[in-house]
């Protein structure tokens, strides 16, 4: 296949994506504005023998991907912030007995039923931390049409070879906007399979670190080795138990098969930050905003930078640390939401940096203008 | 700065106007530009105010939404109303001719496109198409050529013919 | 036990965590009894169940078992029957999983006809969290949350299962075990969603309530109220009015949804 030049939607990227990823499994349930991804799926999936249900409820979607996922198909399904709530129980299955799987969140305003046709990026923190307890999660987010294609395939390639739920936390604009793309050769892409037990294990223990690197090699129902699976604390056999060093060594387990590959999964990017005395950190559909207004804002001479977040979680402190050995002093948080990702960013910050947020909540992308503007007042403050 | 052109097309729901959005953006890159296409609608699926925007340069495109338009399409009045306003100075208002004009630091091209697309045409439903060709026609945004080719394959098989005429006929509202 | 069906339980696993009477090992045994009977693939078995006691059985079952969230095991076992067609997928659920938070799934996974095998280990009550009571508890009855005497009115699973869907329905219990091993032969059998709702005894916590204090007391109750499909059909409401009615109601050859799933996948391909 050669060069795919084509204008392509964010949801039908995710799709496409998704599809180059290897998914063979979708199960969902219709919400705006993410309803084309499940409609892409049932047409695409079945032509290369993958499977597609829609579910009686949101509940039942995200059961029917553990449980396809279990069963050696790699599996994703597609929200919004209602649809992203009711999941959150099953979501926090998947974390514990670590099941690959996608979960596409489509930002809409909230909450409730809120503004369902207009962006936001409310769910931040519901991304993090929706589901109940202590767990591991990976959040992801784009802010290119192109690079929803390339993020549904991280997506698929970090929960495949981390064993953790990812989500990618797209929102209404970025959904729904078209634009050109070139799409890569098929070839040319990078997959990541999840990592299979050696066929010699006569004694399959499903949670058993193998390796030592934190990741147990997963089977498949039906492969030949009969496996338990619960979502009560385990030991490495799979069976439940309360002893505490057990319940300890599998939470840290958990948490650091994820922190201690922070490099690997972190990504973001920086524009013009080197001299910046100010930067704006951002993602999703807003850092285009962003990026417009520092194009703008240099052109009068300002020194201003952007830091865009293509990793939520794991927080990427490493790149707010990188600031300090910048001429940075203040640090504006742009969000489409009343302030979220901006109180982890005062934490990882510690008084270094003076952080201002600049927020939006009425359903409407942020504007360059709005970026330009508070950009301005900080400077006069500063 | 980059060279950006900003358009709104607008009108009712199940005008097509979307379907024009895109057939105008597939069309800039055709010609080898970068073209953005994004819409807002209402909980209707008929009727309601929609509106679809393209955003077409030969740089890339950031911010992906109009800011100040350059053209404005309106089909209807209540379209015109709701987004003359965000229309920059001296640019182009194209309005259907059952509109009445504003007042307005404008550029006004009023001509009757639900009317070619009914009389002329002979199907409504193709005013889109019939406004697409009018657009290209006055502002050259996009190659006679790429949008005869994007049209044709966007649109539905056994309506081609029906089609490629409402262009015809929407590029021969101006002269 | 039969030595010849050591190799169907975890025996590291056991004892299990039931009361002493409780009617599920009962259920679980019939169960592999069935299995065994069968002569099915013990790898090609996947059983799946939610929260609750009954969901603990698959636990020391020797088989592929996931233990998943509360009234969503269906909704799994979807995932898997779909990834998978080859897999023998079976689903134990109590009342309280199946007929209220994962009724929903109940209903759908009916009405789709999956190939999938629901035994309801039904013994009217909340046992896991002592003794709250289900939709299954009878009208009168006292519970945990009912100490006035229970307001609600219970339905009958398998009409339910029934008209929305599902091609295989019987009734058995805990009482009548060489019938409810057949029963569950059948379903196991049976292609489509096959659903086998199992009158159960929970003494611990339904019988201390409802002064039926001991498990020999509440088996001989089961006996005494049931009936077979047959007696029924010759009473009125009225006289049903408390009985169990058990053995088959329904079964019925229609179209699976995986099989159909298939042919879309050939009809995707082939338009290729």
């Amino acid at each position: 296949m050669g060069k795919r030049v084509m204008l392509m939607q964010g949801n039908e990227a995710c799709v496409e994506g998704a599809i180059a990823a290897g998914m063979r499994f979708y199960a969902g349930y219709p919400i705006t504005p993410s309803t084309e991804i499940a409609e892409l799926s049932a047409e695409k999936l079945p032509k290369v023998g993958g499977k597609f249900i829609q579910m009686e409820d949101e509940i039942a979607s995200m059961g029917a991907v553990i449980g396809a996922s279990l069963a050696g198909l790699k599996a994703m399904t597609a929200t919004s912030g209602p649809g992203f709530s009711l999941k959150q129980e099953n979501i926090g299955f998947a974390c514990l007995t670590e099941v690959p799987c996608v979960i596409v969140n489509v930002q809409r305003g909230g909450p409730s039923t809120g503004l369902p046709t207009l962006p936001a990026q409310g769910d931040v923190m519901q991304a993090r931390w929706g589901t109940h307890g202590d767990h591991p999660i990976i959040v992801i987010s784009p802010s290119s049409v192109r690079e929803v294609f390339d993020m549904t395939i991280k997506a698929f390639n970090l929960s495949e070879k981390y064993r953790v739920p990812c989500i990618l936390l797209m929102d209404e604009v970025v959904a729904h906007m078209r634009e050109k793309v070139e799409l890569p050769e098929e070839l040319n892409i990078e997959i990541i399979n999840r990592k299979k037990p050696k066929a010699s294990l006569p004694d399959y223990k499903p949670y058993k670190d193998y390796d030592g690197d934190g990741i147990p090699p997963m089977a498949a129902f039906g492969d030949g080795t009969p496996f338990h699976v619960t979502g009560l604390i385990h030991d490495e056999t799979g069976f439940p138990s309360t002893d505490p060093k057990v319940t300890e060594n599998l939470l840290n387990r958990l948490m650091n098969k994820i922190y201690n590959n922070l490099d690997d999964i972190i990504e973001y990017e920086t524009v013009d930050t080197a001299d910046a005395n100010t930067v704006i950190v951002t993602f999703g559909s807003t850092a285009r905003s962003v990026l417009r207004a520092v194009k703008l804002l240099r052109q009068e001479g300002f020194k201003v930078g952007m830091l865009r977040l293509k990793t939520i979680w794991p927080f990427p402190h490493k790149a707010i640390n990188e600031l300090t050995q910048t001429a940075t002093k203040n640090l504006i948080v742009a969000e489409m939401n009343y302030g979220q990702l901006i109180e982890t960013v005062k934490a990882s910050a510690d008084g270094v940096f003076k952080v201002y947020g600049l927020n939006k909540y009425n359903g409407e992308l942020i504007t360059p203008q709005e970026v330009i503007d508070k950009v301005r007042e900080v400077a006069v403050n500063a | 700065m980059d060279e950006r052109i900003e358009i709104r097309l607008s009108g009712s729901g199940g005008q097509g106007l979307i379907l024009a959005g895109i057939i105008l953006a597939e069309a800039a890159i055709l010609d080898g530009k970068n073209a953005v296409q994004t819409q807002s609608y209402g909980p209707e699926a008929r009727g309601g105010a929609s509106r679809s925007e393209v955003i077409i340069s030969n740089e890339s495109i950031d911010y992906p939404k109009v800011s100040k338009s350059d053209i404005l399409l309106a089909l209807t009045e209540e379209a015109m109303l709701k987004y003359k306003n965000g229309l920059k100075e001296n640019g182009l208002l194209i309005l259907d001719s059952s509109i009445e004009k504003p007042d307005g630091p404008y550029k006004i091209l009023s001509v009757p496109i639900l009317k070619t697309a009914q009389e002329k045409v002979g199907k409504s439903i193709v005013a889109n198409i019939v406004a697409l060709g009018t657009l290209i026609s006055a502002t050259k945004i996009v190659s006679k050529e790429a949008i005869e080719k994007a049209v044709l394959d966007r649109v539905p098989k056994g309506t081609e013919e029906l089609n490629k005429k409402a262009l015809y006929e929407g590029y021969k509202l101006v002269s | 036990m039969r030595k010849e069906l050591e190799r169907y339980f975890r025996k590291d696993k056991l004892p299990h965590i039931w009361c002493p009477g409780c009617g599920h090992g009962i259920i679980t045994g019939a169960v592999i009894r069935a299995i065994d009977n069968l002569k099915l693939d013990q790898n090609k078995i996947c059983i799946v169940s939610g929260i609750g006691c009954s969901s603990r059985a698959p636990g020391y079952m020797n088989f592929n078992t996931l233990h998943t969230t509360h009234g969503r095991a269906l909704a799994f076992a979807t995932g898997i029957k779909m990834a998978n067609p080859e897999l023998k997928v079976i689903v134990l659920t109590g009342d309280g999983d199946c007929a209220a938070i994962g009724g929903n799934h109940l209903i759908h996974a009916a009405r789709r006809n999956i190939d999938i095998t629901t035994i309801v280990f039904n013994n009217s009550i909340y046992g896991m969290t002592s003794g709250q009571y289900s939709p299954m508890t009878p009208k009168g009855a006292f519970a945990t949350t009912a100490p006035y005497g229970n307001i609600d009115r219970n339905f009958d699973l398998c009409k339910l299962a029934q008209s929305a869907g599902a091609t295989y329905v019987a009734r058995g219990t805990v009482y009548h075990v060489p019938q409810l091993i057949k029963l569950i032969e059948k379903a196991l059998k049976h292609k489509g969603f096959s659903f086998v709702d199992v009158a159960d005894i929970c003494p611990t916590y339904f019988g201390r309530k409802n002064k039926v204090p001991t498990p020999v007391a509440m088996m001989e109750k089961i006996r005494d109220m049931s009936i077979t499909v047959k007696t029924a059909e010759k009473l009125s409401a009225e006289e049903l009015s408390g009985k169990i009615v058990i053995g088959e109601f329904y079964e019925e050859n229609a179209l699976e949804f995986t099989e159909e799933y298939a042919k879309i996948i050939k009809t995707a391909q082939g338009g290729k």
